[in-house]
């Protein structure tokens, strides 16, 4: 940008520009991508998800979030808290533990880590001596109990991490202690479990693999008890007056043993199988929650009878003659039960049932009746279905928001009413200015409003367009009308189901005017959808036209998916946005612009093929244009066709994408599954390079044309009120942008208010205009008199913005993907431009314009561009005068579905998807700043506190 | 018929007398003709203006041997720095014109009628390994035709020698622009497009900016084949060689880039089509304080080319004179802009 740089340095704009912008990384919205690990600690009331990546990620009450990454970006294993502390511990797959605190710096609490450690044998030992398997932290909060391998079970100081090589429980001193008739060296391979006896913090009990369990004694080095079970050990969990506990099986089965001081080797109490007697899954881990009624909780993981249901992810609660399998659609990482934390008290009287499972968080009330699910406020599932758009609204009236809320809480009368049982910590974000809406569009058809005002991304309401269609999915077909004595006792619960019934009901585009409540929803198969926000259920129906783009253009023959069948006759809508007019565009291509002016009363739209304008007050089609060239056969054939000729450049970008990827990742041991699946991975990576050795990447140089594919695709439409004719009359106008770089400027004439049913809207072409670069038009705008930009409707009849400069002349700025060009009107002469793709090489993904207050003075912002390219990188541009200001890295650039996603806020703020399940937030303002700002307390500690729960080291050793 | 005649070496004069000069010498007074001559290395060139006479005079050695034709039965294919063999059938043709009935389609004599296709420019700049070329894309309907691969090159640094990655041309589409310029090989290293260097910028971004750029594209080159680079101060070397001695100001390569901004200003004018009239290029506004500075560089390198042009570019003929109809008349420099109209299809 020596453009920029070049003498003029204005020392003044330098300052205000430091005031104006600053690029921050805020919060991450949604659910954690590949979660591998879980833990909670009841004295913080925190918890905390481990990731695929290495990421830790702690919540607590809504808005407590911490994250911290470690460096080797390894699979975090186990996470376990350091009993009444602000401290976890973290297991890695590549066998390293880590010592993270929560610490107050500046008023707030920030997660760091403090400390690494990998466990060391003696010289020439296999590494199976010191893989760790089972973590247990002491609650003498001095040492860590770390079951191995080889049964070794070594001591480690906390937080030094130093080996307490004396204290080493091995596997010879083990089988000391014990009569050797049943016992021999191979019982004590492999350490499945370590558990601290609940009342007496110098035993701990602990179980081999091959399911040898011995209650140790940590004061006299040796075992009081051993207990000989016949199948292969999963999990361990004691009673909570330590006079019992129970183990769970490979085979699927439970048992109970007691534990008393006339007996050294007792026989179990009971073994149950629960969904024998054919061959069932491994129950591989389980809770006993004792209850002041006394019948207790017993709630497992697994345990399904293995030819019929071996395939379910379920989680089962006994409570005396209830139970329920509930049954998860993603794999599940691990649970944990919140029960009674006061150690105080005789019984565990749990309150509810975390899970977490691949794809979401699942919380179900254990209090109240049939166990109802609790309403995350955060952690949502975003891919519950693919998202397939985004867009931001910001500043809602206050009107507005209550009538979503209100919609959507009808919505939610099936969850508990129980609060958010995860509390721990204080936000003390400032609350946030303004309320932001942010709206996902889904491959099912749906649309979800998101609260985005704050650090917790929650779902508000969900708008389904797929009851105004006639699917094969039958919208009455209940996946839950299971019989009552059905067997297993099955329950689906949760959100996530990445299956759509059909994809043509995808969501493209979404236009929603905040101030009258008019939404536009527009899909895959050129489907656009005008609705209107209604408190009541209603049934009406719904008006249905269709826009032939192609006009008399012939011998076309569309290849692709066909219309969307419509419902005839009335069709009954819930409470919320309700569809009152459908334009299906024919050929049924996808939309791909949209529009809707709130005050006009008209909806435009655009796809492959031209776009047309809607007048949807007298439910009337006012004009259609095509903007195909006639040459452009790969448009009219539809999406088959497409994918065909793109593929193999397509097939090369992906093996780049893949090589890049290729030489930052580790090699992980991980689970059975996932190493299969990074062996494919790599075996697909050697094949590619192999491929790419023979045949380089090239690039074609050829300057665009006239003829070449899709050009008259319709990237852009908008409304403006400007000078299209002359300079002395104003007049409601459309514009188009194509993606061959031709803008297209339509004339509109509006009846008056109280005639508007009365007479027909007209539209005349008033100007073409032909970018010679002929790069795709991605923005227009139109600039006024004052050089701001014109508002949106109704934005000034509200009066929330000033009106428009009427007087002086306007200016249009046309962004294409390579450059910038103000031009004048209503006679168009250029007068402006930036070359970006010229000078830099990279082209404009996403532009929008967004206003920058100064963090100094609250009287003073301005109106810029903030433009992201496909280098990844944000740019703001001033206007009018179309000056770099300033530019971020912001996404890598092979991270292609993160730019595709990305949307700005009018704030200076924006979202990109840094997962299919997570937006990260980002703002270019000093001003507008939506980030965690919590604190973490330590509460007040009971004072020989060796007689409380705990649950803090409930997770120990899943099978790794 | 043979003439032979004397001229003053120092004071040659203007074309035009020299070719009153010749009309009287051969007594044809009325008749148009063609002048060529041979140049040192026997590649018979045109003379036609000032610029090629004075150059055809200072190079005579001593003798100075003059081509007159006809203009009618002109061959005008005859022309161009060609090798020996196809000189020697084209000396052949041209002192035996009945042999060859192919007439020209396009009857051309005043270089307003040649177009530039490509140009080796700021040759005195550059470092003698690199070669800079610029290819007019605008008016030929020929592709550009060409493609760039990643590759590897190595450096001196202050660490020694490194590899460091770069850009390379893979492929010349056969019949495209970059192939028939002869200027561009593939293997060769892609340093800077229109000034802006290409290290550190990926494939893709270079794709980009060549594309961007396409409608006058200028690159730097590293050839893979340096034994054709120009020796300086040397008049001993190739014919373009010792005409790219031209008399841009000494420059460094990020004036280059400015230059290159301005001049783009005044090439790519958009089209508009008013109330659906017909299309007219979209004037520029009122002239800021900006596009005053634009300007002065637009003449400034005109006149670069101008000086440098004749000699060193080599010429076509300007095939889409004829086929293309819808034609407009633009004022100079716009005449870059014929290409625009085929473009404005209304559907």
């Amino acid at each position: 940008m020596r453009r920029f740089l070049r003498p003029g340095h204005d020392p003044v704009r330098e300052r205000l520009k430091r005031d104006l912008f600053q690029f921050n990384k805020t919060v991450e919205h949604g659910f954690p991508h590949q979660p591998s690990a879980l833990g909670y600690s009841p004295f913080l009331r925190l918890m905390a998800i481990g990731t695929r990546s290495g990421a830790i990620k702690l919540y607590g009450a809504p808005g407590v979030e911490f994250m911290g990454l470690h460096e080797e970006n390894n699979t975090v294993m186990q996470i376990h808290f350091i009993p009444d502390q602000c401290q976890l511990v973290t297991l890695l797959d590549d066998n390293s533990l880590h010592l993270w605190s929560l610490k107050q710096h500046g008023g707030a609490s920030e997660l760091l880590e403090e400390h690494r450690f990998t466990l060391k044998g003696p010289p020439g030992s296999p590494p199976s001596a010191t893989q760790v398997t089972a973590v247990l932290p002491h609650s003498s909060r001095e040492v860590l109990y770390l079951g191995t391998e080889s049964g070794n079970i070594f001591v480690v100081e906390l937080p030094s991490f130093r080996v307490l090589e004396d204290r080493t429980i091995t596997p010879e001193a083990v089988l000391q202690r014990i009569p050797e008739d049943n016992c021999n060296r191979r019982s004590c391979e492999l350490v499945e479990a370590l558990r601290e006896h609940p009342k007496n913090p110098d035993q701990i009990l602990i179980g081999y693999s091959r399911g040898l369990i011995v209650l140790w004694d940590l004061q006299n080095n040796k075992a009081t008890h051993h207990f000989l079970g016949s199948q292969q050990l999963e999990n361990l969990y004691w009673q909570r007056d330590g006079s019992k506990f129970i183990s769970c099986h490979y085979d699927g089965s439970y048992t109970q043993w007691p534990v008393s001081s006339d007996n050294r080797q007792p026989e179990p109490l009971e073994n149950t199988v629960p969904y024998g007697p054919f061959p069932c899954k491994a129950i591989s881990k389980i809770y006993w929650q004792t209850t002041k009624n006394g019948l207790p909780y017993i709630i497992f993981q697994g345990g399904m009878p293995r030819a019929s249901y071996g395939d379910r992810h379920s989680i089962s609660v006994i409570h005396g003659s209830q139970q329920t399998a509930f049954d998860f659609t993603s794999r599940v990482i691990d649970f944990f039960i919140i029960f009674s934390s006061d150690p105080a008290a005789e019984f565990d009287d749990p309150s509810a049932l975390v899970v977490l499972a691949e794809e979401e968080l699942v919380v179900i009330d254990l209090k109240s009746a049939g166990w109802p699910a609790v309403h995350p406020p955060y952690l949502a599932s975003l891919h519950c279905s693919a998202i397939t758009c985004s867009h931001h609204v910001s500043n809602i009236p206050l009107k507005l928001w209550e009538r979503i809320i209100s919609a959507g809480s009808k919505q939610n009368i099936h969850y508990s009413s129980m609060p958010w049982p995860i509390d721990g910590g204080t936000n003390i974000a400032p609350d946030p200015p303004q309320r932001d809406l942010l709206l996902t569009g889904h491959e099912d058809g749906t649309v979800r409003f998101w609260d985005a005002s704050g650090v917790c991304l929650h779902l508000l309401y969900k708008l389904s367009t797929v009851r105004v269609f006639l699917t094969d999915a039958d919208p009455n077909d209940n996946m839950n009308t299971l019989g009552e004595d059905e067997w297993p006792p099955l329950r689906k619960v949760g959100t996530f189901d990445p299956y759509s019934d059909d994809p043509r009901l995808g969501i493209q585009k979404i236009y929603l005017c905040k101030y009258s409540g008019y939404l536009a929803v527009a899909g895959t198969a050129g489907q656009v959808l005008v609705m209107e926000l209604n408190d009541e259920d209603a049934e009406h129906v719904v008006d249905h036209a269709e826009a032939d783009l192609l006009q008399d253009q012939e011998g076309y023959r569309w290849k692709g998916h066909e219309k969307l069948k419509t419902r005839d006759g009335p069709v009954r809508f819930e409470a919320g946005f309700q569809p009152f007019v459908l334009v299906q565009c024919q050929p049924p291509a996808v939309v791909t612009s949209l529009a809707l002016h709130s005050e006009w009363k008209l909806v435009a739209f655009g796809t492959s093929h031209g776009f047309g304008l809607f007048d949807h007050q007298q439910k009337r089609l006012v004009f259609v244009k095509c903007t195909l060239h006639p040459s452009d056969q790969l448009a009219l054939e539809g999406p088959l066709s497409r994918v065909k000729s793109l593929k193999k450049s397509l097939r090369q970008s992906f093996r780049r994408i893949r090589r890049s990827r290729v030489s930052s990742r580790k090699r992980r041991g991980g689970s059975g599954n996932a190493s299969e699946v990074q062996e494919a991975n790599a075996k697909f990576d050697q094949d590619a390079l192999q491929e790419m050795e023979l045949a380089p990447v090239q690039r074609k140089i050829e300057a665009r044309s006239a003829e070449d594919s899709f050009t008259g695709f319709v990237r852009t439409l908008y409304f403006a009120d400007t000078f299209l004719r002359d300079s002395s009359r104003h007049c409601p106008s459309l514009w188009a942008g194509t993606n061959g770089g031709t803008v297209y400027a339509f004339c509109l004439r509006v009846p008056p208010a109280e005639r508007r049913m009365d007479e027909p809207v007209r539209a005349e072409q008033a100007k073409e205009i032909q970018l010679m670069h002929r790069a795709p038009v991605v923005g227009i705008l139109v600039l006024d008199g004052r050089s701001t930009p014109l508002p949106e409707p109704l934005e000034v009849a509200h009066d929330l913005s000033k009106s428009p400069d009427m007087q002086g002349s306007h200016q249009l700025l046309v962004v294409s993907e390579e450059q910038f060009k103000v031009f004048t009107l209503p006679k168009v002469s250029s007068k402006l431009k930036l070359k970006l793709t010229a000078l830099e090489g990279c082209r404009v993904r996403k532009v929008t314009v967004a206003n920058f207050g100064s963090c100094k003075t609250d009287d003073y912002s301005e109106n810029d561009l903030a433009v992201l390219t496909n280098l990844g990188d944000i740019q703001i541009i001033s206007l009018p005068f179309l000056k770099l200001q300033i530019r971020y890295p912001c996404i890598r650039k092979e991270d292609v579905s993160g730019i595709a996603s990305c949307v700005f806020t009018k704030y200076g703020q924006g979202f990109y998807l840094i997962s299919p399940s997570e937006f990260e937030r980002f703002s270019l303002s000093t001003k507008w700043l939506v980030e965690p700002r919590c604190i973490v307390d330590m509460p007040e500690v009971t004072i020989n506190n060796h007689v409380h729960n705990k649950a803090g080291t409930e997770n120990a050793a899943r099978k790794s | 018929e043979f003439r032979r005649f004397s001229l003053e070496r120092s004071k040659p004069g203007k074309f035009e007398e020299f070719y009153g000069l010749l009309q009287h010498v051969h007594k044809i007074p009325n008749v148009d003709v063609l002048v060529g001559y041979t140049d040192i290395h026997g590649d018979l060139l045109p003379i036609n203006n000032d610029d090629n006479y004075h150059k055809a005079v200072s190079t005579a050695n001593p003798l100075l041997r003059i081509f007159i034709q006809r203009k009618e039965d002109a061959d005008y294919s005859a022309f161009g720095t060609d090798t020996m063999t196809r000189k020697k059938n084209v000396l052949s043709n041209v002192l035996r014109p009945d042999n060859h009935k192919k007439k020209p389609h396009i009857v051309i004599s005043m270089p307003q009628d040649f177009r530039p296709v490509s140009s080796i420019i700021d040759v005195d700049i550059l470092p003698e390994t690199h070669r800079r070329v610029r290819l007019y894309k605008y008016g030929t309907d020929k592709p550009l035709g060409f493609y760039i691969r990643d590759g590897s090159s190595v450096r001196v640094t202050p660490h020694g020698l490194e590899k460091v990655p770069g850009i390379f041309i893979s492929r010349l589409v056969p019949g495209g622009l970059a192939q028939s310029t002869g200027l561009l090989a593939v293997n060769d290293e892609v340093l800077e497009v229109n000034g802006i260097e290409v290290s550190g910028k990926s494939l893709d971004q270079v794709t980009d900016m060549m594309i961007a750029n396409s409608r006058n594209l200028i690159i730097t080159v590293r050839p893979a084949n340096q034994r054709n680079n120009v020796v300086r101060n040397s008049r001993t070397s190739g014919s373009s060689g010792q005409s790219t001695e031209s008399s841009l100001p000494s420059s460094t390569p990020n004036i280059l880039g400015n230059l290159l901004q301005g001049e783009e200003e005044s090439d790519e004018e958009d089209i508009i089509i008013e109330d659906s009239g017909e299309p007219q290029q979209i004037p520029k506004a009122a002239p800021t304080s900006e596009s005053i500075e634009s300007l002065s560089q637009i003449e400034l390198l005109h006149e670069s080319t101008q000086n440098g042009f004749l000699p060193s570019t080599e010429m076509n003929l300007n095939h889409s004179a004829g086929s293309i109809s819808m034609e407009y008349e633009v004022p100079e420099p716009g005449r870059k802009s014929l290409e625009e109209d085929g473009t404005i299809i209304t559907l």
